[in-house]
């Protein structure tokens, strides 16, 4: 086969790309699909009885590899055999990344969007019976109740989580190590032990000394949410913290500046996008958590607006207990809150990746607007003599000032950043 | 540099200078501030440790060392048994499932997006990697229960009706197929996937582009260039990254709580209903009395040691591999 397409190519002179496919491959595809389906079939409802059709499909897919393989070492050999089948399987694997979400979004979005009224933000379910329809009453305990908890979970780790990135990136202790060990180990924590650590700590002992702020309550959830919140934000950050360069910080020190004005004044402001894309992946991921709250939220049906007192409903205890009830419009209730809690997750990421895109279309515009003077005249006062290596960049960027449009898409990142911290950096020292 | 510039200070003897760091007074507020939140982490991790192991006193008082060998756990009999072994097999085998499904699935996955995808659907598929990883334990749970199950429990019946000679796929007559460990397991591996798939991506992508270019060069096909290259290179990533999936897997909460019926039990059988994890059973046992609370205090703090190993080990093993020295796990 092969020898006789050799010659073929020659005379015809058609450039051909090694990956190309031929219809003859695609053939070979759809021909050892057609025959996986059909000897699955063979199987499940000749030889035994059917298994629904998920094994259905696991079945036809591996024979369907099975075949291929085998065709394709008949007609092409087997080093080509084991590249075609690898394709496959790898392909595979990225469908089946995209497949389950696909599937679970539409099916809350489906079964969550039955009962959704407006209702649902403006009411708690105070008086509604069991058996009351689903659209009776709403999650606004929830909602309320899962905000405070997450503003007090920001407001206690967004600081904590920024020192401790510091830290671990800007200072030169011996105590680094340790701590970034430490770090990695709490994030994998598991979410029940972290609330069950706060049950512990701060409930169970005071447990009838009726204490409002040591009972379930939503502060108590919001420390158990920390727990969790913590080493992932600070990782994320501290990430971010080391790809400010080195000579943003090493500007502002031969400046004169203490360490401390350069972190403040230099290595955040640079690092800020970052930063905020962080905090706020943090909360998408802190809102959704149910197991720490168990033990420390406790829930709750009726609007509590005071975190520190009394147990406090959330949006994923909500959607939890409601879920798990036998009578239908409890379910149905509880599908909407998972509607409710999933739009608020997926807003939260799509937040996050937006504040941290790609910028440089951006840049590219605000260094447009630059006065080009500034630009030209910043490393002017070097003597030309010393200068070259360095210039040769700011050259490149100043050259196109002309032609503007392409100045910015030819800077690199590094270069529109400089002036942020710079301008910034003038009034302190 | 070195010559004291001070004037009228000639005659004074020429030392080189010594260049001390004198911190100001905000640069030291500055590091006890960050070393003390650096600090405030390993002292909270250790304290969970502590705590947990203060509140379980009462439970290891009662059982003493069959706390780890007893299987049943039952606080209506007097004196209360309680052991953590059902729970823990339970922990493993589901754990032990999600992973098996998840690292062949990551992997490819993670190859996928590093040599097969190109441009826009690399930046797609590494974006989907991290919103799957932002969807809430609590929906997959709910989607496994409500919808995945019925889908998966004829497959289950079809293996344990065809292939019983196979210890696992054995199951009672008459039984349930759903709220099976496989189906926790199957859930849980959607879970673990974004982790998995995360960190191979990652190592897979450092790969030296010289080292692939000359596996082309040679001649070998596609996949010839990533068993030869790729592969090898990011093998202690793959691990790492399974050890990882494992930690999580392990300490996996809600999703469980939901989909098994959480009676401790040890057994092989996965494909039938039955099965419990620590973290499960402690979900579904919040707010009882204060005996049962210190014994889940107990499977707590099995199941803190049991992660907090599985994933010191994963950091170790990549940190010290090729490929993974600047990962981001």
């Amino acid at each position: 086969m092969t020898a006789v397409s050799v010659p073929a190519v020659r005379q015809s002179r058609v450039r051909r790309r090694p990956s190309e496919a031929t219809p003859a491959d695609y053939g070979t595809m759809l021909g050892c699909a057609l025959s996986a389906l059909a000897l699955t079939w063979l199987v499940f409802t000749r030889l035994t009885e059917g298994s629904g059709w998920f094994g259905f499909m696991v079945v036809a897919y591996f024979s369907f590899l099975l075949l291929y393989g085998l065709v394709t070492a008949d007609r092409l050999g087997t080093l080509v055999a084991a590249d075609r089948v690898v394709t496959v399987a790898v392909t595979t694997g990225a469908v089946v990344l995209l497949t389950p979400l696909v599937w679970l979004v539409g099916y809350v979005v489906v079964k969550g969007v039955a009962a959704l009224r407006p209702g649902f933000f403006l009411e708690d379910q105070g008086g509604v019976q069991a058996t009351a329809a689903a659209t009776e009453g709403g999650g606004l305990h929830a909602i309320v109740g899962s905000l405070e908890q997450v503003a007090l979970t920001l407001i206690m780790t967004v600081p904590l989580a920024v020192a401790t990135a510091v830290f671990l990136n800007e200072t030169r202790s011996w105590f680094r190590r340790p701590v970034r060990i430490f770090v990695d180990a709490m994030s994998g924590l598991p979410s029940i032990v972290a609330g069950l650590f706060i049950y512990a700590v701060f409930i169970l002992p005071y447990a009838q000394q009726d204490i409002g702020i040591l009972d379930f309550n939503g502060f108590m959830a919001a420390l158990a949410l920390t727990m969790i919140m913590l080493p992932t934000v600070t990782r994320t950050v501290e990430v971010v913290l080391r790809l400010v360069p080195g000579g943003l910080r090493e500007a502002s020190l031969a400046l004169g500046s203490s360490r401390a004005r350069s972190v403040w004044s230099v290595v955040l402001p640079t690092a800020r996008t970052g930063v905020t894309t962080a905090v706020v992946l943090g909360i998408a991921r802190a809102v959704g958590e149910t197991a720490p709250l168990l033990f420390t939220a406790f829930g709750y049906d009726l609007l509590n607006t005071n975190p520190f007192r009394t147990q406090q409903e959330s949006l994923p205890l909500f959607v939890y207990r409601n879920i798990q009830a036998a009578s239908e419009p409890a379910r149905a209730r509880g599908f909407t809150g998972a509607l409710v809690l999933l739009t608020l997750v997926l807003t939260l990421f799509g937040a996050a990746r937006f504040i941290g895109r790609d910028r440089t279309g951006r840049q590219a515009r605000r260094s447009r607007r630059l006065p080009l003077p500034e630009t030209g005249a910043a490393p002017s006062p070097p003597s030309p003599a010393v200068a070259p290596p360095p210039r040769l960049p700011t050259a490149v960027a100043v050259r196109p000032g002309a032609d503007r449009s392409s100045a910015g898409d030819r800077e690199p990142p590094g270069a529109a950043t400089t002036a942020d911290p710079t301008s910034e950096e003038a009034p302190g020292p | 540099m070195p010559v004291d510039a001070r004037p009228g200070d000639a005659n004074t003897p020429r030392t080189p200078r010594v260049v001390v760091d004198e911190p100001t007074r905000v640069d030291r507020i500055f590091g006890v501030v960050t070393a003390g939140s650096g600090l405030l982490v390993l002292v909270l991790l250790t304290l969970v440790g502590v705590f947990l192991l203060l509140r379980s006193r009462d439970a290891f008082d009662e059982s003493g060392f069959s706390f780890f060998t007893r299987v049943e756990w039952r606080t209506d009999v007097v004196p209360p048994e309680i052991g953590v072994l059902g729970l823990l097999a339970g922990t493993v085998v589901v754990a032990l499932i999600a992973v098996a499904l998840a690292v062949p699935l990551g992997t490819c996955a993670g190859l996928f997006i590093t040599d097969y995808a190109s441009g826009r659907w690399r930046s797609f598929l590494t974006g989907l990697v991290d919103l799957l990883a932002a969807v809430p334990s609590l929906l997959y749970g709910l989607w496994g229960l409500r919808l995945l199950s019925d889908q998966i429990a004829p497959l289950s019946e079809w293996l344990a009706r065809n292939g019983s000679w196979f210890p696992p796929f054995r199951a009672e007559e008459g039984d349930s197929f759903t709220g099976s460990m496989l189906i926790a397991g199957m859930v849980v591996s959607l879970m673990v996937l974004p982790i998995i798939a995360s960190v191979t991506r990652e190592v897979f992508s450092q790969t030296p582009p010289g080292e692939k270019e000359a596996a082309l060069a040679l001649g070998s096909t596609r996949w010839g260039m990533i068993r030869m290259v790729v592969l090898p290179y990011g093998r202690g990533g793959i691990i790492g990254g399974s050890m990882l999936g494992l930690g999580r897997a392990l300490g996996e909460t809600i999703a469980v709580s939901l989909l098994l019926p959480q009676v401790p039990e040890v057994t092989s059988r996965i494909l039938e209903n039955g099965g419990a994890t620590i973290a499960g059973f402690i979900a579904l046992r919040a707010g009882s009395d204060e005996f049962t609370t210190s014994g889940l205090m107990a499977a707590g703090l099995v199941l803190f040691g049991i992660t907090l190993a599985t994933n010191m080990l994963a950091s170790v093993i990549i940190s010290r591999s090729r490929s993974g020295v600047g990962v981001e796990l």
